[in-house]
């Protein structure tokens, strides 16, 4: 029988011939990553192994990844403490994929297992964070657990009860125009199928465009999955696939590159032409409240942020830095920027992108999930309203349930950051020097 | 069976930050989330507190009722407080936790309550006393009945950690 990427994937990490949709599994878990909130998986772990007499020690440490990111530096005393109990485990439990609050090594979860290749394709990869979608770029089935199933995964090394998936077919192809991106494409998506389009499915990503998109736009693709509800999104791996393991991941193993089956059997097959698209805004406070640009240009804007798991990458940065490169962020309006990780905080520091935002007035924060979800800095204030590059624009998302947040990609993030209300990058940089 | 009174009614697409705001997420303790479920909604979140939500009362959601962020935190709020939740469909994540932790989650695709109405839970039904209306209860995953049964994923993993490690 014909098999979807992620059935075969299934079947291969169940030891099986073949599975079919509803299949009832139980895969071995290649990488499970937890954040902040493992704090509580270790107290549910404890609990698992209370009475038992048996010592409390994870299946295998080297399939563990623990990464700070979502309060870092602490901002209290307890979450210091909750990250000083994760510190603790993961030394006691051997755990080396540990990404602690450094400069060099630490990072935004879902940009910390790409970058160090802990991702790979073919891999059931589980994190206690929704959008562990993101990993699908790669080729892994990556989702989304609660912590509790991870304490069961952390004992067990298997992820119980996984029904094979649905799995719709999502085909793009063109050429993106100037100024659209993958963002543009995910939020269109979003819009058309709805936040509950892909309940309980898995959308698998093909067609030209895909192909031609670096593993940086694959990233922003899957990540965005899960709020079409996606339990995954996937793009089947091929050579670029290889080349960003290879090259920027430094993986020297042997990798499973395949496909689905020419004639697997998908629920639905939505089309998409990229090379129609426009700059999109998720406008509040649903992601699928998408919008044309056109329909919100000119919205006044309190706060702009560039960064997070979705778009914190270089080349977001690089987009940012070039359209605000000799340019100032409008007074009144203020400008945030966290790249995903160290790493690429460097980059952007040699390549001089971090000195044109600096410069430009924006304000260049560490690397972490910063005002994403409202915990850590970039708080808004009351009826104010934010244009961001991240992934949720729920009610009191940012911090405030009095406040709004749009949702964009980098370049329109960047051309409003320069008149402090939403704009078209297309029309801002018509004759720009030094744009694309 | 008990009447149940509706103590909310929420739409379509309620995600974890309405349940439980991001900025409480430093919380994770089970005996210490539930003063922040439904935090936004001052007065929901008032009576709770105050005590004034009987134990089992039910929240009525739409489609998609726990979407978003995998915060467990915003499945034992509720279940601090023994609230039902009976939506017409849920997010895939939230359920899951839910099942784990032993959260009361009645799936029912076609349900139609107010808040005030009394609604009563037999046979595979929800009876709506103030509207006179049944709607049919759609069975939890059959994958996860195991779990049920052991009263949640806590004593079932003990229980195939001590099978397979002995």
């Amino acid at each position: 029988m014909a098999m979807t990427y992620v059935q075969k994937l299934l079947a291969k990490a169940s030891g099986r011939p073949q599975t079919a949709v509803g299949n009832v599994l139980e895969p071995e878990v290649h990488l499970a990553m937890s954040h902040e909130n493992g704090a509580l998986v270790i107290n549910q772990f404890a609990e698992i192994f209370q009475g038992t007499g048996r010592e409390a020690k994870v299946w295998n440490p080297d399939r563990i990844a623990l990464i700070f990111d979502h309060r870092v530096p602490a901002e209290t005393a307890k979450t210091a403490g909750n990250q000083k109990k994760i510190r603790e485990f993961a030394a006691n439990q051997g755990i080396k994929k540990f990404h602690d609050v450094r400069g060099d090594v630490g990072g935004i979860c879902h940009q910390i297992l790409p970058e160090n290749g802990y991702v790979r394709p073919g891999y059931v990869l589980v994190g206690t964070d929704s959008h562990t979608t993101t990993h699908g770029a790669l080729g892994a089935f990556a989702f989304g657990i609660g912590a509790t199933e991870m304490a069961s995964v952390w004992t067990l090394g298997r992820i119980l009860n996984v029904e094979v998936p649905g799995t719709i077919k999502v085909v793009v192809n063109g050429k993106f125009p100037e100024y659209v991106y993958p963002k543009d494409l995910i939020l269109h998506l979003i819009g058309k199928i709805s936040a509950q389009g892909a309940n309980y499915k898995v959308l698998e990503f093909h067609g030209d465009t895909i192909r031609a998109m670096s593993t940086s736009g694959r990233l922003v693709i899957c990540n965005m999955s899960v709020e079409a509800g996606a339990t995954a999104g996937i793009v089947p791996p091929d050579e670029e696939t290889r080349r960003y393991l290879r090259e920027e991941a430094g993986v020297k193993e042997p990798l499973e590159i395949f496909g689905p089956d020419p004639d697997a059997v998908y629920e639905r097959v939505v089309e998409i032409d990229a090379s129609k698209l426009s700059p999109q805004i998720a406008c509040p406070h649903t992601v699928d409240n998408v919008k044309p640009i056109d329909e919100v240009v000119g919205k006044k804007l309190n706060q702009i942020v560039i960064g997070s798991c979705t778009n914190g990458r270089l080349d977001d940065l690089e987009i940012a830095a070039k359209i605000l490169k000799g340019r100032r962020v409008a007074d009144g309006t203020r400008m945030l920027v966290f790249p995903a990780s160290w790493r690429i905080y460097r980059k952007a520091m040699d390549l001089g992108f971090i000195q044109d935002l600096s410069q430009a007035g924006a304000v260049v924060c560490n690397p972490g999930c910063g005002p994403c979800l409202g915990i850590h800095q970039g708080a808004l204030g009351d009826n104010e309203v934010a244009l961001a590059t991240t992934n949720r624009n729920f009610k009191g998302r940012m911090g405030n349930p009095k406040a709004e947040v749009y949702l964009c990609s980098p370049a329109v993030a960047a051309a409003s950051a320069i008149t402090g209300t939403i704009t078209d990058p297309r029309a801002a940089m018509v004759g720009a020097k030094g744009a694309r | 069976m008990a009447n149940i009174k509706v103590v909310l009614k929420l739409d379509d697409d309620i995600s974890t930050d309405i349940i439980y705001p991001g900025r409480f997420m430093a919380t994770v303790l089970p005996t210490e989330t539930p003063q922040f479920a439904f935090a936004d909604n001052a007065e929901f979140n008032g009576k709770l507190k105050a005590g004034k939500i009987p134990a089992g009362s039910a929240i009525v959601a739409g489609k998609n009722f726990g979407c978003g962020s995998s915060r467990e935190q915003a499945v034992s709020c509720l279940k601090g407080y023994n609230l039902a939740i009976v939506a017409r469909d849920i997010s895939r994540i939230f359920l899951q936790s839910a099942i784990n932790l032993g959260l009361n989650i009645l799936i029912c695709p076609g349900i139609e309550a107010a808040e005030n109405d009394e609604i009563e839970i037999a046979d595979g039904k929800i009876f709506n006393r103030t509207s006179g209306k049944n709607f049919p209860i759609e069975p939890l995953p059959k994958a996860r009945q195991a779990i049920i049964d052991a009263g949640g994923l806590i004593p079932y993993t003990r229980r195939l950690l001590m099978a397979s490690r002995s």
